[in-house]
């Protein structure tokens, strides 16, 4: 009861540094959500891009349907692999004609159809390094009927290591942020307590106890942190907004991560603000 | 209520802010703490009600020792010791009445009675005309009233102050000093830490303990056992034990 009515006495008292405090909560927490909104495109549109990683194997004229449908199914059976496609020789020559119109005369004026069936696999989000492609390739030139397998080797290696590039920035940078908002959010937490260090010291010295002390400036900081991050998290969607509109279509980023935003930064404030607070119960 | 046994108190790099030092305030004592500048009389105080620990020794007050009492107990002893300072240290933005009605909420009082008791603190220390005067707008002396009204809250059975006075003229320094002689009567042990010698020497019959870097170097009770009967240094120095 008391905890609650000083709380709400405090933003009462000084509505504009507890303004301000949250407003500087809300804009280091939006250089955070900026970041989130950034990486998570970055990561979308890498993932579009990898989804067309796909290992091609030929097939001879000369294999049996059995054979190349035991073939599939084994293939399907790799923990790895997403799915297998069978595309036969008639279906190559409608794909040719259809990818290809320049060179649709050619394709009509056939006699013998010269395209190869072939087996197109897909693999599993996440499983689409190197390695693994190298691995799916290699036991797919195990059969004898297979006569070439593709994957655009360069293609997959310079994917993934985009995607490692990619990965270790964003990390990096994503600590660096988070670390900077948590200063930022410290010193804020901190200017609101220090203006208010002679009522703790005092309500110390009379004989309160710390925690009957503590409680309304926790709170406080809770409510700031909150407050900080909904202004994060609607400068954020405000920006989202203004470049989908008008400049080029990006996704909005995952409910969880904006719930994790605001839940980090209530609890954050309160942390900061138990620390700030006590420094000054020390003191007395 | 008060004793210091074999208190030293040493700041890293700074050398003894207390030296050794023992005394032993009793219930309704009157005792001025002097000394010059930096010998050692906030630190004192502060070790008083445990806002410090001594380095070595030990403090004991209404029952608290320094040994045994966490920094979590600390409000116990709190509730026993007023505090008042050379600074009133009041909260500006609310009257006298709301300074004094504070204490007695963050210390869990029953919310019905708050309002009565802390006007009847506040007629205690003469105050009672000015209880919805803002703290900033009320003179030194009636600054240093409301300081006391607060300081009497919790009913504490001893009062320390540090230099109370020290931003008061001679009138309002004169009714601070009754006021806490009249309190004094009323069975309250009083610690006044000052340099202002030419005031002590005004209240002869109060205690007097003057420090010396860190030292005590006088105690105005030792000094008469001493002339009557000559006691020897001996016993001031185990009787700690
Ligand atoms: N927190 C501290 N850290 C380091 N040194 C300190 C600290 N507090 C006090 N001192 C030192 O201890 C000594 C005694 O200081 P203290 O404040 O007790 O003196 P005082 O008698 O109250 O002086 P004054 O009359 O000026 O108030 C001084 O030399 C001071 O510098
Ligand atoms: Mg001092």
């Amino acid at each position: 009861m008391h905890t609650l009515r000083e709380a709400i006495l405090a933003f009462r008292r000084s509505p504009l540094l507890t303004g301000l405090s949250a407003a500087m909560v809300g804009l280091a927490l939006f250089v955070v959500g900026l970041f989130a909104l950034a990486t998570h495109n970055l990561r979308l549109a890498l993932e579009s891009v990898e989804e067309r990683i796909e290992i091609v194997a030929y097939i001879r004229n000369s294999a049996r349907n059995d054979e190349i449908l035991l073939a599939r199914r084994e293939l399907l059976a790799l923990p790895e692999v997403l799915g297998v496609e069978l595309i036969t020789k008639e279906e190559a020559l409608e794909i040719a004609r259809r990818d290809l119109p320049e060179f649709g005369e050619l394709f009509t004026d056939l006699a013998v159809n010269p395209l190869p069936a072939s087996l197109e696999v897909q693999l599993r989000p996440g499983r689409r390094d190197p390695e693994t492609v190298e691995r799916v390739a290699a036991r797919a030139r195990l059969y004898p009927f297979i006569e070439d397998v593709q994957f655009g080797r360069e293609w997959v290696d310079k994917l993934f290591t985009l995607r490692r590039i990619g990965g270790l920035t964003a990390s990096v940078m994503g600590a660096a942020f988070a670390m900077v908002a948590a200063l930022i959010i410290g010193a804020a937490v901190r200017i609101a307590v220090f203006a208010r260090r002679e009522e703790i010291m005092i309500m110390k010295l009379v004989g309160a106890r710390d925690g009957f002390i503590r409680r309304p400036f926790l709170v406080e900081g809770a409510i700031t942190g909150l407050l900080g991050g909904l202004m994060a998290l609607a400068l954020t969607y405000g920006t989202f907004w203004v470049v989908f509109r008008y400049l080029f279509s990006v996704a909005w980023i995952p409910a969880e991560w904006a719930g994790l935003g605001l839940l980090s930064g209530t609890v954050f404030g309160v942390f900061a603000t138990g620390l700030a607070v006590r420094k000054y119960l020390r003191e007395v | 209520m008060i004793k210091l046994i074999n208190v030293t108190r040493e700041f890293q790099g700074k050398g003894k802010a207390l030296d050794d030092v023992s005394f032993h305030i009793k219930k309704g004592e009157f005792a001025f703490l002097t000394g010059h500048s930096g010998s050692g009389k906030t630190t004192a105080l502060r070790l008083i009600h445990m806002a410090d620990r001594p380095t070595e020794g030990e403090t004991r007050v209404s029952g608290f020792s320094s040994d045994r009492t966490s920094r979590r107990e600390v409000w116990k002893l709190r509730r026993r010791v007023g505090f008042v300072f050379q600074d009133f240290r009041l909260l500006p933005g609310r009257t006298a009445h709301e300074n004094v009605a504070f204490a007695l909420e963050v210390t869990g009082a029953r919310s019905a009675g708050i309002k009565a008791r802390a006007q009847r603190l506040l007629t205690q220390v003469g105050l009672a005309p000015k209880a919805g005067s803002m703290a900033t707008e009320l003179s030194g002396g009636e600054q240093q009233r409301v300081a006391i009204a607060r300081a009497l809250a919790n009913e504490p059975l001893v009062l320390l102050a540090d230099e109370p006075t020290g931003n008061l003229d001679d009138r309002a320094t004169r009714g601070i000093m009754e006021l806490f002689w009249e309190l004094n009567a009323l069975g309250m042990s009083v610690l006044m830490a000052t340099h202002d010698l030419e005031l002590v020497r005004k209240h002869p019959r109060a205690r007097v303990l003057e420090l010396d870097q860190g030292k005590l170097v006088y105690d105005s009770m030792k000094a008469a056992t001493a002339e009557s009967a000559t006691t020897d240094e001996a016993e001031a120095s185990t009787a700690g034990g």
